[in-house]
């Protein structure tokens, strides 16, 4: 009745994770029962949970990303305590079976569950507003999406208390994810969970790349398309054309865990050198699906912040697509100790060192914009400046890498580890979090509290060095990754610092959370000066979203801008906007829907059933899921006209709320 | 953290490792190869990271809002001389680098076996390879000394000014076999055979790792490596081949004991498996390398793939693959 899943499956003998079972179980009901008492549940579910507008979604995503990020930081703190611990015959308060789970989780979230989901929330929040979009193309197949990523996080969360995660790191490398030397559920939670979430993914980088190729306003040329948009279009362009290798890599794995086949396995004919390259070519993309819109954002804020237009918009949409074509044909740079030969170790060292010339030019193009500027050192743009000291290091260290006779010495050490905390943290990471502080006003219409913003930025800055400076030298004395205790003692003082580093870390993370409670806070409270009140909240807004109200309406524009080249909203802001040649026209839009949570319920069954071998549930949640879309189908009732009244009432408050804003000045 | 400091004892006088960048002061010339590659990279790109993390700080500083008296261009966004240096910079020194790419990935290239040029240089010219066959085991090494009929596991020893010869295969999941201070590393993966060259330069005790996560037991799959002068050398091999000497297993390494060896030790999930002590074999059955590549490929290496197995003898029992001991408690 439910396959391999039995009372002994709940690890109730590992406190660490008893004693976050009941964190987690108070806190959750603490949330329903104030759902319940403040009656909110139809709130939350006309509102949000069956939303289909992006901006919405995009909320969601933060949150998830979020709540995803504590997670997988929770697990950082947890490797780095232990190796700080376990020396010298000390074996830590980790056991490997329980550490190994913990580093693979952490790679897992930190990419699918933290970064992914924060770059969907910008592709959601920012691309329709910047092309003058009213929604995605496809508004349900985005809510999908969002499920799908839901469910995932969710599945990965379940696999704390019931049974095990993966212990064999964020890839799975055969052959000890197969069941010959794995025959547990915690490769399977990770099967499932990737491959879920790998649907939503697939779908956003079909739905953007749709509404950015479809959906731009009037008069949007390709090259008046603003920068962030372009990153987005090339990373769904990547997204396309490589996550269905994941898709393809995590289904023959799973045959060869659930039906027995070969395609991995050590004996029979399988090959591991197979799933290496999959993986990879679908890896190495993934990393620049994730920088770009990093990049993206980063343009954004040097412009706006410098009082400048982007130096080299041309330059910068080349040097994209150029990222996109070299990012995909670099993957062999993950195991030149492979054994391939030198020519093919050659081809990819060089192409991958080819990459930094297009980033390199990116670099020099947010300097130059700086250069000559009046540039306003408010919280988003710290980030860029921590970023691009700290990116150009992670970067000479990435070349470093990119000669297979350096990199057969440091592969798999830490100082690999470093390198790509180093671009991730100090390129993604701070991108999608000076991002999240740049769009903030736009999504709430408040602001947040800047100081807060300022010293995340700085613990975060500082704690990144101490925290993978130290992981550079181990590596340098030849300290392999995953290790669990160790008894050279050259390595303790430096894993001493890094474990210091992460704690500087938790504190910046600590005043990201508190900006948020204060923002919640000062929303709640109506605090005057916390008003975005012209909707072009830095003052210096260049794109189209910053001529809309904070927050935006449901509708985002009332009237579709009319396009008048690069950085409408500044040449508006500089020549006068022209009067509205046409009358408000009812808007058309989509429905809300419960067909996301529907079939995210049934990936969530599904999953955990695969998981468990329970195939009756697998089943049921199939049926559903088919009658939902069969009955989605067969809807026609899913899209209604907003009235003219209302987007009238709309406009005319905000023409009260800038007339206001004026009086103030 | 003050409290952390207590399980920091004071550094033992004489560490084996010494307190060396393992990757900094290599003991042979692949690793001082790797070595150079990295500094002289490292030292190229500082030319372009120094400047532009200086530019950064100061434009930041110089063209501040507060600072009024700096020039501001509030449409200026081109300049076609500033475009022809940004992506000229960056070309020019990655090509410089892709020339040294494609050098050293020639030159240094695991499968090539040591080049007389490096064996002038260590100041011996005519010292024969010494071919070294190393199976990766859960969660141990294995070294075969096929021409002195000899095994080792978990201690590789080696003389110094000897080209070394390894052909590295797994009995077990894929992992990577790496001596920082000698140099490259290389997979080891089952039923296939890859290979490395390198070389000690001096005498010294080196750590030698699993350098790709292998399971449970990974942290302590390590080995010393013993470089010594080809006297020692000979001396240690006549005593492990005399089989006197504390180390020394009681049997000989023929397919039969070697399942023994094959088996992965069992631990609670609570607790780390022991490490896996050193054994020394003074004698090895000849050919055990290749029946091990064989038995993942039904009963056939690279070498003789297609042709008669010959021996037939050689052959690995049939369960040795099928019931494979489970890596226990995952």
């Amino acid at each position: 009745m439910l396959g391999k899943l039995t009372l002994s499956s709940i690890p109730y003998d590992v406190p660490i994770l008893v004693g976050t079972f009941i964190g987690v179980a108070v806190i959750g009901i603490a949330v329903l029962a104030a759902v319940t008492y403040f009656k909110k549940w139809g709130y939350l579910w006309r509102e949000w949970l069956t939303t289909v507008d992006h901006k919405k979604l995009a909320i969601m995503y933060v949150v998830l990303g979020l709540v995803m990020l504590v997670r997988g930081f929770a697990d950082a703190l947890m490797m780095r305590t232990q190796l700080a611990l376990a020396y010298a015959g000390n074996p830590g308060y980790l056991p490997p079976h329980h550490y190994d789970q913990v580093f693979s989780a952490h790679g897992t979230i930190m990419i699918f569950f933290m970064a992914m989901v924060m770059m969907q929330a910008l592709f959601n929040f920012v691309v329709p507003l910047q092309i003058g979009a009213r929604d995605v193309a496809f508004p349900l197949i985005n809510s999908i999406s969002f499920y799908m990523t839901l469910v995932s996080a969710i599945l990965i969360n379940i696999s704390l208390f019931i049974g095990e995660f993966s212990n064999v790191g964020w890839l799975g490398y055969p052959p000890i994810s197969e069941l010959q030397f794995n025959p547990g559920v915690g490769v399977d939670y990770y099967i499932w969970s990737v491959q879920i979430s790998g649907i939503g993914t697939l779908l956003t980088g079909m739905n953007f790349l749709t509404t950015i190729i479809k959906l731009r306003a009037p008069g949007m040329k390709w090259m008046h398309i603003p920068v962030f948009t372009w990153t987005a279009f090339f990373a769904c362009v990547m997204i396309l054309t490589t996550f269905p290798v994941l898709t393809v890599s995590m289904a023959l794995l799973a045959l060869d865990r659930y039906l027995g086949m070969h395609f991995f396995t050590n004996d029979g004919g399988g090959s591991v050198m197979l799933y290496l390259n999959l993986i990879w070519s679908w890896g190495h993309p993934e990393v620049y699906i994730l920088i770009l819109p990093a990049f993206g954002v980063f343009s954004e804020i040097a412009a706006t912040f410098s009082g400048k237009p982007l130096f080299g918009y041309a330059t910068m949409v080349i040097a994209t697509g150029i990222i996109t074509f070299l990012g995909s044909i670099v993957w062999v740079h993950h195991f030149f100790t492979m054994g391939a030969g030198a020519d093919v170790n050659t081809f990819f060292g060089i192409m991958t060192m080819f990459i930094a010339v297009p980033t390199g030019v990116k670099i020099f193009n947010w300097l130059f914009t700086m250069y000559k500027g009046r540039v306003r050192f408010e919280g988003p743009m710290h980030w860029i400046v921590g970023f691009m000291i700290t990116f150009s290091i992670g970067g000479m260290t990435g070349v470093m890498m990119a000669m297979p006779a350096a990199d057969w010495v440091v592969h798999n050490s830490l100082f690999l580890v470093a390198h790509f905390h180093n671009v991730i943290i100090g390129g993604v990471f701070f991108g999608y979090v000076a991002g999240l502080s740049y769009w903030f006003p736009k999504a709430f219409g408040y602001k947040m509290r800047d100081v807060w913003g300022k010293w995340a930025f700085r613990f975060w800055f500082v704690g990144f060095y101490l925290s993978f400076i130290p992981l550079y030298a181990v590596g340098l004395e030849g300290m392999t990754r995953r290790m669990n205790h160790y008894d050279n003692p050259n390595w303790h003082p430096w894993l001493l610092v890094a474990c210091v580093g992460v704690f500087v870390l938790a504190a910046g993370l600590a005043c990201q959370v508190i900006q948020f409670v204060l923002a919640a806070f000062d929303a709640v409270n109506k605090k005057p000066d916390a008003l975005d009140l012209t909707g072009d909240n830095w003052g210096s807004g260049r794109t189209l979203e910053w001529s809309l109200p904070s927050p935006v309406p449901h509708y985002n524009f009332a009237r579709l801008p009319v396009i008048r080249g690069l950085d409408t909203f500044h040449i508006e802001k500089e020549l006068g906007r022209p009067a509205p040649v046409s009358e408000l026209e009812p808007i058309h839009m989509p429905k809300y829907s419960a067909v996301g949570p529907m079939l995210g319920a049934c990936g969530l069954l599904i999953g955990f059933a695969l998981v468990w071998h329970i195939w009756w549930a697998v089943i049921v949640g199939l049926v559903v899921a088919f009658f939902t879309i069969v009955h989605r189908s067969a809807n026609l009732d899913v899209d209604f006209y907003v009235t003219v009244e209302e987007i009238r009432a709309d406009e005319e408050a905000f023409a009260r709320r800038l007339a206001a804003a004026k009086a103030a000045e | 953290m003050k409290r952390l400091w207590r399980f920091f004892p004071a550094l033992p006088a004489l560490m084996l490792s010494g307190c060396t960048v393992d990757l900094l002061q290599p003991a042979g010339p692949i690793g001082e190869g790797n070595r150079d590659m990295m500094v002289l990279e490292w030292a190229v790109m500082m030319c372009v990271v120094v400047p532009v993390i200086i530019a950064t700080l100061v434009f930041a500083w110089k063209y501040r809002a507060s600072n009024t008296k700096a020039e501001y261009l509030r449409n200026w966004s081109h300049s076609n001389k500033i475009e022809v240096f940004i992506w000229g910079v960056p070309i020019l020194i990655i090509l410089v680098l892709s020339g040294f790419n494609y050098w050293s990935t020639h030159y240094y290239d695991p499968y090539k076996p040591i080049s007389k040029e490096m064996q002038v240089k260590v100041g011996a010219p005519d010292a024969k390879p010494l071919h070294v066959e190393v199976v990766s085991l859960d969660w141990k090494w294995l070294f075969i000394y096929p021409d002195l009929g000899i095994a080792t596991i978990n201690e590789l020893d080696v003389p110094t000014k000897t080209p070394l010869d390894f052909r590295i295969t797994s009995d077990s999941v894929m992992t990577s076999f790496f001596i920082p201070q000698l140099g490259s590393q290389i997979y080891s993966m089952a039923g296939m055979e890859t290979q490395l060259h390198l070389m000690a330069s001096r005498p010294g005790n080196f750590q030698g790792e699993a350098a790709q996560y292998t399971g449970p037991g990974f942290s302590d799959m390590r080995f010393r490596t013993i470089a010594m002068p080809q006297e020692q050398f000979d001396a240690w091999v006549q005593n492990v081949r005399s089989g006197d000497n504390p180390l020394a297993a009681k049997e000989a390494l023929d397919a039969q004991t070697y399942l023994k060896y094959h088996a992965a030790p069992a631990a609670p999930h609570a607790e780390a498996p022991k490490p896996a002590p050193v054994v020394y074999f003074s004698n090895v059955q000849s050919g055990l390398f290749e029946s091990i590549v064989a038995k993942y490929n039904v009963g056939m290496t690279h070498e003789n793939h297609g042709t008669s197995m010959g021996d037939k003898s050689m052959d690995m029992p049939a369960e040795s693959h099928t019931a494979a001991p489970s890596n226990t408690g995952m």
